[in-house]
């Protein structure tokens, strides 16, 4: 303890002096990650029966948060062992000296309790340790079995008054699960949350099923289905897990996407070797063609605004990106680098669409402006594919195979940085990121 | 028993199918379809390959529609469909599209040599199931296809 408390002086010395305000540059393209203690809740070892059970949610709850941070990138989570004060009241301020001395910059007190009728109360500050100043200061309760929305809620308010960005880890992932070896795969959809945590299958995987995606509001997803040899777009209700088939199309629908208000979907329409967009309002049913080409146009996506549609069209001879207005109309060609461009996915901020690119036998997920200016290559390999946007539109989400390996889901920073799995239990594709959700 | 057999002839009218068989007896329902799924399969070549990318009917493959026209014109009452599938060198949704141009384009052909257009459908399958497992030229060669079926009878 004395030999810590002498480092800690001396690291005073040569310590930067304080600063205004602590926050993450986050447009920068490379930085290092911001250095975080994230000590014990206070409260959690209160209960030793929980302890032992296994139902310690103050533990639970802290390691989810760490993780949520770390898995960003722009954290680094000191190493608890390190800690020199044990906190052990929520009013109690640190001792910021101690906090300076591991090299932490920010500090997250935090306490749990547990409440009557199943709940839970989660209460935390979160700390500038070089300018001693409280940056944040909230308290959320909910169901004990409601306790890893907690844990993100926490850490996206921590993200978020960090960074300057909205948080992203209270999300979910819907997309397709894989298993077995080509040709006799088996594929599925399932759903869970943005860390592989409470994952479940929505299909039986008796029929093939493909590129799921969120409606804005959560409560239902689209995606194709197989029925038969009647290859058609569906939507499935997340509560009542009724589906339906969308459309009355005499031929193979795919490619759905909603508006993002949740009345439309897009869906591309394939027949007699054409292939368009259809709009339908999924209050009327009225079904609208949006493009005439003689060509293959699929792949659409919304701006955030709905004004718009980016879509993928060989119409010029091969596979490159066109915005159009979302009412049709004639489409603005955007790509014009190497290669075949495809899946062009606008991100939730406006500000990139990001895509899959082939050029030389390699596969590429960028981004590039809306009006196709300063295009940037993220991420590459044998096969990448089907970007998503985290909501905040920091991070996007693909499918990876390598040449020989198992498909699997990664993320990436829209920096290019921090590339990391997301851990399924088996294969996995055609990821699709949902909006924030509620506590 | 009566009631069996007045069943019996319900069904076959049902599917309508019913072929003589080598020997003489007769074949109907869905024996009578696996015969004639057999007799396309072992007279025609039923299978065509395309290039990267391209849905254009190569010398080869039209030789191959050739043999499949042939002997639909023979057998006026079998209809087919033809499944369209592309390798795994593309993006998911646009491959969809792409194997339906291919088991378009292989209808159209037979189309031209006189099949009845309402006897052909059509189905992609996109990157989803590909014939050969590998990733390596030979294997997407043999994956960008359309195959041909005996789909039903009348």
């Amino acid at each position: 303890m004395k030999i810590k408390y002498l480092l800690a002086a001396l690291l005073m010395l040569f310590s930067t002096p304080v600063r205004a305000e602590l926050e993450i540059n986050v447009s920068g393209a490379t930085r290092a990650p911001m250095p975080i203690a994230i000590p014990e809740m206070i409260g959690s070892n209160s209960n030793i029966f929980t302890k032992i059970t296994g139902k310690n949610y103050g533990d639970k709850i802290q390691e989810v948060i760490a993780a949520d941070l770390d898995r960003s990138g722009l954290f680094k989570i000191i190493p608890e062992n390190s800690y020199i004060e044990t906190l052990s009241s929520i009013d109690q301020k640190p001792n910021f000296i101690d906090w300076k001395a591991i090299k932490s910059e920010a500090l997250v007190q935090s306490k749990i309790t547990e409440l009557q009728n199943g709940k839970i109360q989660v209460d935390f500050r979160l700390w500038d340790t070089v300018a001693e100043k409280q940056l944040l200061g909230k308290s959320f309760t909910s169901t004990t079995d409601n306790w890893r929305r907690i844990a993100h809620v926490v850490a996206d308010a921590i993200y978020e008054r960090l960074t300057g960005d909205k948080g992203y880890f209270n999300t979910r992932v819907v997309y397709v699960s894989e298993n077995g070896t080509a040709p006799r795969k088996v594929k599925r959809l399932a759903i869970m949350d943005q860390d592989g945590e409470n994952h479940r299958f929505l299909t039986d995987g008796r029929n093939l099923v493909l590129t799921p995606r969120f409606s804005p509001n959560m409560q239902k997803v689209t995606y194709m289905e197989y029925v038969g040899n009647s290859p058609r777009v569906y939507l499935l209700d997340l509560n009542t897990n009724r589906k339906e088939v969308l459309g009355n199309f005499p031929g193979m629908t795919f490619a759905p996407v909603w508006s993002p208000d949740s009345s439309k979907v897009l869906m591309s329409y394939a027949n007699k070797g054409k292939t368009n967009i259809f709009e339908m309002n999924l209050k009327t049913r009225a079904v609208r063609q949006l493009t005439f080409d003689n060509a293959i146009a699929t792949s659409a996506s919304y701006s955030p605004d709905g004004s718009k549609i980016v879509f993928n069209s060989d119409k010029g001879g091969n596979q490159q990106l066109y915005v159009m207005d979302s009412n049709g109309g004639e489409a603005q060609r955007i790509s014009y680098g190497n290669g075949r461009y495809a899946t062009p996915v606008w991100s939730p901020r406006g500000d990139y669409i990001a895509f899959t690119k082939m050029s030389g036998g390699v596969f590429y997920i960028g981004v590039m402006a809306p009006d196709g200016s300063g295009e940037r290559v993220l991420a590459d390999g044998f096969l990448v594919e089907g970007p998503t946007w985290s909501p905040n539109g920091r991070v996007i989400m693909y499918s990876r195979q390598d040449r020989g390996y198992p498909v699997r889901l990664y993320t990436i920073d829209l920096t290019g940085y921090n590339e990391r799995r997301v851990v399924t239990p088996a294969e996995a594709s055609d990821p699709a990121w949902s909006p924030l959700l509620p506590l | 028993m009566k009631k069996l057999l007045s069943l019996f002839v319900a069904l076959v009218a049902l599917s309508g199918c019913s072929v003589f068989g080598a020997d003489g007896g007769l074949f109907s329902g869905a024996d009578c379809e696996s015969r004639l799924a057999r007799s396309f399969a072992e007279n025609t070549t039923d299978i065509v390959y395309f290039d990267t990318d391209s849905s254009a009917l190569s010398a080869e493959a039209r030789a191959a529609l050739d043999s499949q026209a042939a002997w639909l014109n023979s057998h006026d009452d079998v209809n087919v469909i033809v499944q369209g599938y592309c390798d795994e060198r593309g993006t998911r949704e646009y491959n969809l599209a792409l194997g339906e141009r291919r088991a378009n384009a292989v209808k159209q052909y037979l189309v031209a040599k006189g099949v009845a257009e309402h006897r052909i459908s059509t189905i992609s399958y996109g990157k989803e199931r590909p014939a050969v497992f590998g990733s390596n030229e030979a294997a997407w060669a043999q994956n960008r296809r359309a195959v041909t079926v005996v789909s039903s009878a009348e």
